[in-house]
């Protein structure tokens, strides 16, 4: 069933995202990426966009607001743990392992690939 | 301004009637497109997930473990030169899920390397990705600062 | 000393420089689209074994000015000046050219409207006296525009239905005072003209008032009308851009019917998804110096009346929240 949700949350929120794209032309898709990564982050502020994760799983966790609020869940959880120091070493607890993950795979096929247009 | 009348007479209705010619995008057809295709990333993620979270201790080590492979695989398909035909299909659908991200640090970094490896490929990586990251951080810590202030205000 | 000026804008020749050799060469997208067969050349690599597209453009830009000086039988010496604009920074694509070419060089930069700025820049100098023949070129490329003006070639970008597809290719002319060509009789410099569109990616809406002034200008000062062209021949407004062209025009009373033809809406067919069509310093040069050349010369069009459209933003200009300027400039080209 976590499937299904996955498919049907994950699916939403993009379908979300491309509606308000078609609505506000001027938005570029930096624009709307940033918009729903601060939601993802402000949203978790009480842990509310983990449990969407919890019912949709991965259908809740890729999409960026996902990012946003694991930035969120790691200041949190760090600052339970080390107190206001978390605030900033929580930030990249989280996600710190998928940026080096881009940097590297990125640096790598910038290295063997080219553009292909 | 210093343009005459005629022009701006002209200018005022012009505005009106490019907006009305405007081609109008197919609505449903483009949210449903960006609906299966960021759908079926979300899908696939999911097997990704559960595999992690079988093998890992804690759900926080499955979740970034989850992001970075599904991160990998966006770097990939920039590389094979698919995820922007997917980006083409999918709008939204393509840019959302994390792997939208990665295409975006992927792509910047394959195609400014051809700038220098210094200031080209790493200088311009973060181009479209930096804002995100920005943002999100930014967001994070002013969401955690608040949250922990309404905390322990309500004791 | 104005003998030459009909009207406010226009500079009618009175001995009409013509065109003595030009020469196409195109991307393989091109070569595929409905007017490939009038290309002279099809580069089948559109970035011709290089690595950087920067360096492919200038190539499409140098090859094509040397064949349009085979093709006029004329060597680099017998040039007086090298004529050249590009859509890149610094129009590098012509300077670096011009390197090699070796010939006195006049940059311009007129965006997609560069071939008839240089078409009629070289048309004054040869018909004032001050040159004998002047080489013409410009060039375009989907990377080089598409990573200067807009995103990294890979990025997952959903193109809107107004976007223009930059053609890739190099086109060249030479102009001259005496030989076998197609004359070129008036030249129209058109003024800059902002309407105020903002999207950047509708740029046909932004070159649109322009092209309008400049073909009322020309009309107005060498008192004709569409009746006395056989083809009026825009360029690169696409479909939406060319739309609105005809809308204006004809509140301001004339009817262009069968006799517009767009650049831009006819370098690609609808299957090879070009958005609204196709846009690029080469994509009206391209047109007009093989597409129009070619019928002309088999005479089914006598009289051309071409205007090239131009969109002045650059990406900076864009982010800051200004508006697209747009230029035309145009030029009668006759046969006889």
């Amino acid at each position: 069933m976590i499937y299904f949700w996955a498919f049907v949350v994950g699916g939403l929120i993009c379908a979300l995202m491309e509606y308000i794209s078609l609505k506000f032309q001027q938005l570029t898709p930096g624009h709307l990426l940033v918009g729903l990564t601060v939601t993802g982050a402000i949203v978790n502020g009480f842990g509310l966009y983990d449990r969407l994760v919890e019912f949709a799983g991965a259908g809740a966790l890729l999409p960026v607001s996902g990012f946003g609020a694991a930035i969120t869940r790691g200041v949190m959880e760090e600052m339970r743990r080390l107190g206001w120091e978390g605030l900033l070493t929580g930030t990249l607890e989280l996600v710190g392992l998928g940026i080096a993950a881009g940097v590297l795979f990125s640096t790598v096929a910038a290295l063997v690939s080219a553009p292909r247009g | 301004m210093d343009r005459d009348q005629t022009a701006i007479e002209g200018a005022k209705d012009y505005a009106r009637l490019v907006a009305q010619w405007a081609p109008k995008p197919n609505v449903p057809l483009l949210i449903s497109r960006a609906f299966l295709v960021g759908g079926s990333i979300c899908f696939a993620g999911q097997f990704v997930f559960d595999y992690f979270r079988q093998r890992q201790p804690t759900e926080v080590e499955a979740i970034a473990l989850t992001l970075a492979t599904m991160i990998s695989a966006g770097v990939l398909l920039t590389a094979l030169g698919v995820y922007d035909h997917l980006g083409e299909l999918g709008g939204m659908g393509a840019a959302v899920p994390i792997t939208g991200f990665a295409n975006s640090m992927a792509a910047a970094a394959i195609d400014f390397r051809r700038e220098g490896m210094v200031l080209g490929m790493a200088a311009k990586m973060f181009v479209i990705a930096g804002p995100v990251i920005v943002y999100g951080i930014v967001a994070g810590i002013l969401t955690g600062l608040v949250a922990t202030l309404l905390r322990l205000a309500a004791g | 000393m104005t003998a030459k000026r009909v009207g406010q804008f226009t500079v009618q020749f009175s001995q009409p420089p013509r065109i003595v050799g030009a020469f196409t060469l195109m991307g393989p997208r091109e070569g595929q689209g409905p007017l490939g067969k009038y290309f002279d050349a099809i580069v089948d690599d559109y970035m011709w074994g290089e690595y950087q597209p920067e360096k492919a453009e200038r190539k499409f830009l140098e090859h094509a000015a040397r064949r349009a000086l085979e093709r006029a039988g004329v060597s680099e010496n017998d040039v007086d000046y090298f004529i050249a604009g590009d859509l890149m920074n610094q129009i590098v694509s012509s300077t670096f050219s011009a390197r090699s070419l070796g010939i006195p060089h006049i940059g311009v930069f007129a965006a997609c409207a560069t071939s008839t700025l240089g078409l009629s820049l070289a048309a004054m100098l040869v018909d004032g006296g001050f040159a004998r023949r002047v080489l013409v070129a410009t060039a375009s490329h989907y990377q080089t525009a598409e990573r200067q003006y807009r995103y990294p070639i890979e990025l997952n970008i959903q193109r809107k239905p107004t976007n223009q597809w930059t053609a890739t290719g190099g086109a060249a002319a030479v102009v001259a005072a005496e030989g076998e060509g197609p004359r070129i009789s008036h030249v129209t410099v058109g003024r800059v003209m902002d309407w105020g569109v903002k999207d950047a990616n509708h740029m046909g809406a932004a070159m649109a008032p322009a092209a309008m002034d400049t073909l009322l200008r020309h009309f107005q000062d060498t008192n004709t009308t569409p009746a006395d062209f056989d083809l009026i021949l825009t360029g690169d407004l696409a479909q939406h851009g060319s739309k609105l062209f005809r809308e204006l025009v004809k509140r301001e009373g004339h009817t262009l019917g069968g006799k517009h033809m767009d650049a831009g809406a006819s370098l690609y067919s609808p299957e090879q998804q070009p958005g609204a069509g196709a846009s690029g310093a080469v994509c009206s040069a391209s047109v007009l110096l093989a597409y129009v050349l070619k019928e002309m010369a088999k005479g089914r069009y006598r009289r051309v009346l071409a205007l090239a459209t131009g969109c002045l933003h650059n990406a900076l200009t864009t982010q800051q929240g200004d508006s697209c300027p747009g230029v035309c400039h145009a030029l009668v080209l006759e046969n006889g």
